[in-house]
This record gives structure tokens, C-alpha cells and sequence, in this order.
């Protein structure tokens, strides 16, 4: 169904498209997310692409007070801490993402194991747009 | 199955030194690394001419980016008067010395060289935090950086795992902190010699000077609960968890086994390496340990023949507070989930059972990238020879010594394991 190369640059293509899009391995089934052109369990590199529901738990993550200035320039300082997140998707792939929704200046508000829907954050215009992975509590 | 790994011949250091670390702005990378060998140069008890070094090993990371100057071997193998002999540098992000090392055991241990140097320098001081920031992310996991991950931020989304699964806490990482700061003020070197209690003092005095409002922390926790005195860097990682921005260099001498005692009485022999690589959040194996710590662990244990439990004495890679508490468990010295109990109850301060990080660690003695793995075993250098002065722990019989460099976010991991006879 998808002809596009198993890397970085389609799986950005597909944040683009609203879409949250993995690897499966034709030959041993492995779950990849992002994508990996060869298979670290078995080997093999004939792949298919997967999206994922999008649904999925916080596993870790912190709350960035100082951060790099792509974030600085969104409004985030040290008096409004952004939040970065491990997310664990119901698929069983673990990514990284901004977790949104939630008060980075009250770290104690935030759990482990709170459940989380995948969101698309489109950001800039023509050459220089970017869509960011985010999480938010359902 | 493959065959055990072990050394093609034995490998003795004889010689260790270090530049003071600290943010400087008179020393350059050629100033710190003439200081560290001169150091070198002066512990090498029956003296070391320096036509007989064979080669040099070399560690760094970012002084292509900091000062645009890359290729750095060459420029020190002139620096220290080695030319034409072969220089080599190696990039292993904040392991980078250790790399250096590790090819410098190898070929002494094959045959090939009788007499190498190994060291490392880093140069940060003279770019501004962002600067410096954008220059160690290039050691970072892409998908992190686009999520906003900085590298207090990794550790510190490490920390909320950790404390989730075992029950630790902020308090617990303090104890990483205090231990640390006292063991630093005993090290003349360290960036930070100074206990916190010293700093709370200074913050007083400063205060009552100025007829500010004096503080009134009751101890060194309730200093590092207070946000005006230690704000949050990235949750749960505050300024006190993270080590500072350092200039700084350092060096050891390698030597065939069979020659060490031409170089002095009390040579320490490499009996244990260990190297592993790591993947980042994403994708490896548990967010509460790192799978190339144990990895270069278990290697090195089985070249050397020993246990955690031999191993007396160890500096390890607190880049952050969490990670000290990780690598003590990840190195076997403690169980999973059990690292911050044993720091809570004194066992790795310098008179418990197993100090770790008697230097002050990364956190306090500085943190020049690549040139905290051989500035690590400087450290056991002192130790495992009695010469720590004031610091010296009080383990009778004091022989088996080790060092675990980190690099990246755990991308680069080393575990090197020093023994006296």
C-alpha cells in the first residue's frame, strides 16, 4: 500500500500527514517505531508500514525549564517549563513526544501511567514547516 | 558461544595526571594538556623520557565545534614533542578519553607498542550555555531533540521512571549531591571544592553583608529544596543534580607489564576493559538501567576475572545525580531499585563500604568531556597508591580499583578495572 523508504524522512513525511507510522517485519512480525530499515530482531529487511492508533500510556518524563531556543521561542522559560514524555503505545513501541495538556510548573500533578492520545503540533510554513509528535491525557 | 575475552599481555599504568578542571579563560587545550602531562610526567616514580612513548591515544569531542579546531592529535603529539610517532584521536562523546584508552591497552596488550600515551582535553568555557548546549546535543538521540529532550531532560525522564518503579525520590537524589560536594572539598583539582554547607555559609555571609534577608536553611536538603537557591533544570533535574560546563585535560601512561617496574615500584595493571553501546528512550531495552553500562561491565569483570564485589573503590559517570544511582546498580554493586538505599545509608561516601566517586565526581571535580576518562583514573591512580591525601579512603588493603565513562545518553558506555600488586 505504502511504497516509501523505511527512514526518517517519510516517518516525518507521515507526522506531516497527521499520521503516526511504524515498521513490521514481513518475516518475524517486530514492531518498529520509528522505522527501521533492517530488522534488529531477526535480521531481515523486507518491511511494511503500520500506523498506530495513537493511543497509548506515559512512561516517563520531564518537565524542561531550560530549554533549546525552538522551544524558547514557543513561550516556554524557566517560569513555564515545557514537558517531554516517554510514551509506551498500546501497539507495545515506545516513543518520545511533547506531552501537552498538562502543568510543566506542577511536576507533581503529572503520573506515570497516565493514559495519553497521540495530537500532530504543525508548526512554521512552506519550507520551514514541521509537525511534532505530542501526547496529551485523554 | 565465542571465546572468553582476555588481554594478549598484561598492561600497567605508571603515570597519571591531570590539569586543574574549571572555566577558564587563560588556559587553552595545549595550556591544560602541557599541565596534565607534566603532572604525568612528575608521578612516574623512576621518570619517563618521553622519546620513548610509542604512540598517543587522544580523546575529544566538541572542540571542532567550540573552537573550530578538529584533528587534535597531531597538534599535542607536537605539543608534547612526540612527532613524527602516530597519534590518533578518538570521539566517543563524553567517553571519548575512554575510547582513547581502551585502544591504547589494546595495542600495548597486542605487541605491537611497549610505551603509550592516553589521554583527553575539552575546551567549553569559552562558549555561552546555549552554545555549549547546541554543541553536546550532537551526541543526542534525533527523535529527542525534536521532542524537546535536552540532556538534563533524558536523565531526568530517567529519574521519573526510576523513582516510579522503585519508590525513590528528589531527597534521594540529594544525597548523591552532599556526598559528593564533601568528597570534592577535599580534592584540590575539583571545579567545585567547596561542601554545600560551604556554599549556604557563603550565601549568608554574602547576604548579612549586603543587608539582604539572611537564608535560613536549617541543613544542606532544605539548601537544595529551596528554588531561589537551586532551581529546577529539567524536572526532576535541578542545578545542583547537573555538572558544570569545565575546561580541562588529563592523561596516564601505559607501559607493557613486563617493563613496569623499569617505571616504578608500585605500578596499577589494566586487568579489566569493557565497552558496550546503548539506544536511546525509544527504543532500549528499560528506562531504569543502561543496557552498554552492563554490557562493558560484564566485559571487563570477565577479562579481569574479578566481581562487583572486588571491586573496591569506583569513579562513575554522575553527569546527573540519577545516573550515579544507576550506574552502581548497573555495575553490580548494588541490586536494581536498591543504589539510592545504599547511598541513603552512607555505604558510598568515603569512609562507607564501597565509596564511589571519591573525586567529587563528574558533578563537582568538573566535567571536560573528553577528558573525564582518563581524568577518572587519575583518581584511582591516587587512590589505589595511598597518595589521595585528605581524601584517601580508609579500606585497608586498598587494591582493586574502577571507572565508568558515559557517553551521550548512554550511547557509549566503558567500565575500565585498575589493580595494585
Amino acid at each position: 500500500m505504502e511504497d516509501r523508504p523505511f527512514n526518517d524522512i517519510s516517518y516525518e513525511q507521515f507526522l506531516n500527514e497527521d499520521k503516526l507510522m511504524g515498521s513490521r517485519c514481513r518475516q518475524c512480525g517486530a514492531l518498529s517505531v520509528p522505522p527501521r530499515p533492517i530488522c534488529t530482531k531477526c535480521y531481515a529487511s523486507e518491511m511494511q508500514w503500520v500506523e498506530m492508533r495513537g493511543e497509548g500510556k506515559l512512561a516517563a518524563f520531564t518537565c524542561i525549564a531550560i530549554g533549546p531556543p525552538l522551544m524558547m521561542k514557543e513561550g516556554y522559560d524557566r517560569k513555564h517549563p515545557y514537558v517531554a514524555g516517554v510514551v509506551e503505545l498500546e501497539e507495545g513501541a515506545r516513543v518520545v513526544a511533547r506531552v501537552e495538556g498538562v502543568d510543566g510548573s506542577k511536576p507533581e500533578t503529572i503520573k506515570i501511567g497516565t493514559p495519553l492520545r497521540v495530537e500532530f503540533l504543525h508548526r512554521g510554513e512552506a519550507d520551514d514547516a514541521m509537525t511534532f509528535l505530542a501526547f496529551r491525557p485523554v | 558461544m565465542r571465546r572468553p575475552r582476555k588481554l594478549g599481555r598484561e598492561v600497567a599504568l605508571v603515570g597519571a595526571g591531570m590539569s586543574r578542571f574549571g572555566m577558564f579563560k587563560d588556559k587553552d587545550s595545549k595550556h591544560l594538556f602541557a599541565e596534565a602531562f607534566n603532572e604525568m610526567r612528575s608521578t612516574v616514580d623512576k621518570g619517563i623520557d618521553p622519546q620513548d612513548i610509542d604512540a598517543l591515544y587522544l580523546g575529544n569531542f566538541t572542540n571542532d565545534f567550540f573552537i573550530h579546531q578538529g584533528h587534535w592529535g597531531p597538534i599535542i603529539s607536537d605539543l608534547v614533542g612526540l612527532t613524527p610517532k602516530p597519534a590518533t584521536r578518538t570521539e566517543g562523546a563524553c567517553a571519548s578519553s575512554a575510547l582513547a584508552l581502551r585502544e591504547g591497552v589494546l595495542a600495548v596488550a597486542s605487541g605491537f607498542y611497549d610505551v603509550v600515551l592516553v589521554g583527553g582535553l575539552e575546551e567549553m568555557s569559552k562558549r555561552n550555555t546555549e552554545e555549549v548546549t547546541e554543541g553536546l546535543a550532537m551526541a543526542a538521540i534525533p527523535y529527542e531533540v525534536k521532542a524537546g529532550f535536552t540532556f538534563p531532560g533524558v536523565f531526568g525522564a530517567t529519574a521519573t521512571a526510576y523513582f516510579s518503579r522503585y519508590g525513590a525520590n528528589r531527597e534521594h537524589l540529594m544525597n548523591v549531591t552532599i556526598k559528593s560536594h564533601n568528597n570534592a572539598r577535599l580534592n584540590p583539582k575539583a571545579q567545585f571544592n567547596v561542601s554545600i554547607r560551604d556554599i549556604m555559609d557563603q550565601k549568608i555571609e554574602r547576604a548579612t553583608r549586603k543587608g539582604e534577608p539572611v537564608p535560613e536553611w536549617t541543613d544542606e536538603k532544605e539548601f537544595l529544596r529551596d528554588p531561589k537557591a537551586n532551581p529546577a533544570v529539567a524536572w526532576p533535574m535541578h542545578l545542583y543534580d547537573c555538572c558544570p560546563i569545565s575546561d580541562g585535560a588529563s592523561c596516564v601512561l601505559l607501559v607493557a607489564g613486563e617493563l613496569a617496574r623499569s617505571f616504578t615500584d608500585a605500578p596499577l595493571y589494566v586487568v579489566g576493559i569493557g565497552q558496550g553501546s546503548g539506544r536511546g528512550l525509544h527504543a532500549k531495552e528499560d528506562l531504569t538501567y543502561f543496557e552498554a553500562t552492563r554490557y562493558a561491565a560484564q566485559e571487563a569483570y570477565e577479562v579481569a576475572g574479578l566481581r562487583p564485589e572486588d571491586v573496591q573503590i569506583a569513579e562513575v559517570h554522575d553527569c546527573f545525580s540519577i545516573a550515579e544511582i544507576l550506574h552502581i546498580e548497573d555495575l553490580g554493586f548494588f541490586k536494581p531499585g536498591e543504589g539510592y538505599k545504599a547511598i541513603e545509608e552512607g555505604l558510598t561516601g568515603l569512609h562507607g563500604s564501597k565509596p564511589i566517586n571519591t573525586s567529587g565526581g563528574l558533578k563537582c571535580k568538573g566535567h571536560p568531556v573528553g577528558a573525564t576518562g582518563t581524568g577518572q583514573l587519575v583518581e584511582i591512580w591516587k587512590q589505589l597508591r595511598g597518595e589521595a591525601g585528605e581524601r584517601q579512603v580508609p579500606i585497608r588493603d586498598l587494591r582493586v580499583g574502577a571507572a565508568h565513562n558515559l557517553g551521550g545518553t548512554g550511547g557509549t558506555c566503558t567500565f575500565t578495572i585498575l589493580e595494585r600488586r
